[in-house]
């Protein structure tokens, strides 16, 4: 290293130093989901429970971020797009019992399509507009789910989890495998995101829409492709959850703490980057899992309204810039 | 679903009623959020906060609401000020308002609500007072007065923010900053004191409306969810900064949803506000009073 000089740049790398970091998400990715694959049989349930929770919130909190990070278009409505998703498996888990990754890919293109819709009637207008058009979406949606009888309505519906093959040694194995892939793929869709053109769009109508739109970027267009994308990764996020939990209500699947983590997590890590979400949700993820554990569940929604208001006011730049600040700081 | 003229006229008459009690709720955000910028979705949790202010006056020392009113309302304005301050020096100042002030307001929202479930519990709470019981009917028409005090201390409040805003110099003051902050700096007023100002008058009115609340019904700590649909929807529909137009579409909403729980039942309700406010947003965002 030391023999190079500044003006010859290395030739004989594997990977373009811009792919860099993208193949590196890969590359873990895949380790992980190999070894869990592989040695993951024997680990005890709990571990998984406490696992796939986190897993989920990385994969919401990367979505969130790509459209209120990059874009500066903040998202109340997580909850709605996730449950859209859970139901998208329950009504098909209730009517054809496809496979998961079916649901999956049906939950996406739902949840993407209500991205879509609210994106397309809102995004027009002021931003703030926008996050109370997800809140009401949210509502509209938990209000219908509640009056529909026939995925159990207000009361809730048990979904029976189908047989697993043998490759897994019980469900939630399959789960904590099938979500290490999803994480991969939406951290990978958030960087390709960041480092694309769209990336640069959305960083440009964050730091002044009116100035973006007079040199010529799309803003309505690029706001609509990461709303979509959001919504989708989100609604796959929720897609698996009725049968890691096996019984699902509306009170569950469109929880506030649902829509306030996925919030709090991309803003406590950093929303600059694709990994400020990921370092946020492991972050708070972790910190949940031991409160609960130690002292109650009301306890440790409370520490996160506390630490998201305590990272806004003192950091607001999350993590992410808290160690940008630090690097800075030193020669 | 079964229609009658008596069942229709007593709904809009209920309807319009408890529009009188929305205003006093939505009053607020059309002052915070139509005024002042500022996109306070905390608002209905300092309005649960008022409810359980009132219930621990009247647990503890035997307050009437009216009393609470005036010993907590004066509370809400100061309150309301210096919060606004914390906001202002966090958030406004460093033009960090629109992604980290409003994940700011959620989180407030958040830790006052599940702040509420863990000293309270998740229990219904209510008040007693002489007027909570009795109704009063002229004909058909039968209306209670714990929905008739609400809705009379709810258009008394309308008027007086109304009379404050465009009689004294401070309440113009601050419709100026709701139009341009800059010319209201370069005449000399500080916006910032006209803006603090108006947000603990916006807070003390979600006191008082939060004390109305536990006259109508008991409350629990989620409830002040279902009031970020109605007091958005309300502000929008009605112009965002329009004190007539928070009234007019007050009324336009209670009417609507007693209307829908009437003939259809009351879990189709919360839908009710947020349906408006798409509709709304989708066709008409600047709202039936909007310039």
């Amino acid at each position: 290293m030391s023999a190079q000089t500044a003006y010859e740049p290395r030739k004989s790398t594997l990977v373009p130093a811009r792919l860099r970091s993208g193949a590196a998400i890969a590359l873990v990715g895949t380790i992980l989901v190999a070894a869990t694959m592989l040695f993951g049989s024997g680990v005890s349930e709990y571990y998984y429970l406490a696992a796939y929770s986190i897993l989920q919130f990385i994969v919401l909190g990367t979505a969130w971020n790509i459209l209120g990070g990059y874009g500066g278009y903040v998202n109340f409505g997580t909850a709605g797009f996730f449950a859209a998703g859970c139901y998208t498996t329950i009504v098909l888990n209730k009517l054809f019992q496809l496979p998961l990754l079916v649901d999956m890919s049906a939950a996406a293109a739902i949840a993407g399509l209500m991205g879509f819709g609210t994106g397309y009637l809102t995004l027009r207008l002021r931003g703030v507009f926008f996050s109370i058009a997800t809140l009401a979406m949210a509502i509209v949606l938990q209000t219908v789910v509640i009056n529909w009888s026939f995925v159990g309505g207000g009361r809730g519906v048990y979904v029976v989890r189908p047989e697993i093959s043998g490759l897994f040694a019980s469900y939630a194995h399959l789960l904590v495998t099938l979500m290490i892939a999803l994480a991969t793929c939406a951290v990978l869709a958030a960087w390709a995101v960041e480092k694309s053109w769209i990336g640069i769009g959305l960083a440009a109508i964050r730091d002044n829409e009116t100035a973006a739109e007079t040199s010529a970027v799309p803003s309505l267009r690029l706001k609509l492709i990461a709303a979509t994308m959001s919504g989708a990764l989100m609604g796959m996020a929720g897609a698996p959850f009725p049968y890691y939990v096996s019984y699902v209500d509306p009170a569950t699947a469109f929880s506030l703490a649902i829509a306030v983590n996925s919030i709090a997590m991309p803003l406590v890590g950093g929303t600059a980057t694709w990994w400020g979400p990921v370092v946020g949700a492991i972050l708070l993820g972790s910190v949940q899992q031991i409160l609960t554990v130690t002292i109650s569940s009301a306890a440790n929604l409370f520490i996160v309204g506390v630490l998201l208001v305590v990272f806004l006011t003192a950091a607001p730049r999350g993590v992410v810039g808290v160690v940008r600040a630090w690097k800075r700081g030193r020669p | 679903m079964n229609f009658s003229w008596d069942l229709l006229v007593n709904a809009i008459i209920t309807g319009v009623v408890l529009g009188g009690f929305y205003a006093a709720a939505a009053i607020g955000i059309t002052i915070e959020f139509g005024m002042l910028d500022i996109v306070n979705i905390a608002h209905p949790a300092f309005m649960i906060v008022g409810a359980y202010l009132a219930y621990l006056g009247w647990n503890s020392f035997g307050f009437d609401p009216f009393v609470s009113m005036a010993v907590f309302a004066p509370f809400g304005l100061f309150f309301g000020r210096a919060f606004y301050r914390a906001y202002h020096f966090f958030f406004e100042r460093r033009g960090d308002e629109s992604l980290q002030g409003l994940a700011f307001f959620f989180g407030i929202l958040f830790i006052i609500e599940i702040g509420l479930v863990l000293i309270f519990g998740v229990d219904y709470r209510s008040v007693a007072a002489p007027y909570i019981g009795p109704t009063f009917g002229i004909g058909l028409i039968s209306v209670s007065w714990r929905m008739m005090v609400p809705f009379l201390v709810g258009l008394g409040m309308l008027a007086g923010i109304q009379l404050y805003l465009s009689r004294t110099f401070t309440g113009r003051t601050i419709l100026a900053v709701s139009q341009d902050v800059e010319a209201v700096r370069l005449v000399g007023a500080d916006p910032i004191r006209a803006k603090e100002i108006a947000f603990g008058i916006a807070t003390a009115s979600a006191i008082v409306a939060g004390i109305l609340l536990i006259i109508i019904q008991p409350v629990e700590p989620s409830i002040g969810r279902e009031y970020i649909g109605r007091t958005f929807a309300i502000c929008v529909l009605g112009g965002t900064a329009s004190v007539p137009g928070t009234l007019v579409a007050s009324l336009i909403l209670g009417v609507a949803e007693t209307l829908t729980t009437t003939f259809f039942g009351p879990s189709w309700s919360p839908a009710v506000s947020f349906g408006l406010l798409l509709v709304t947003l989708a066709f008409r965002p600047a709202g039936i009073f909007g310039r």
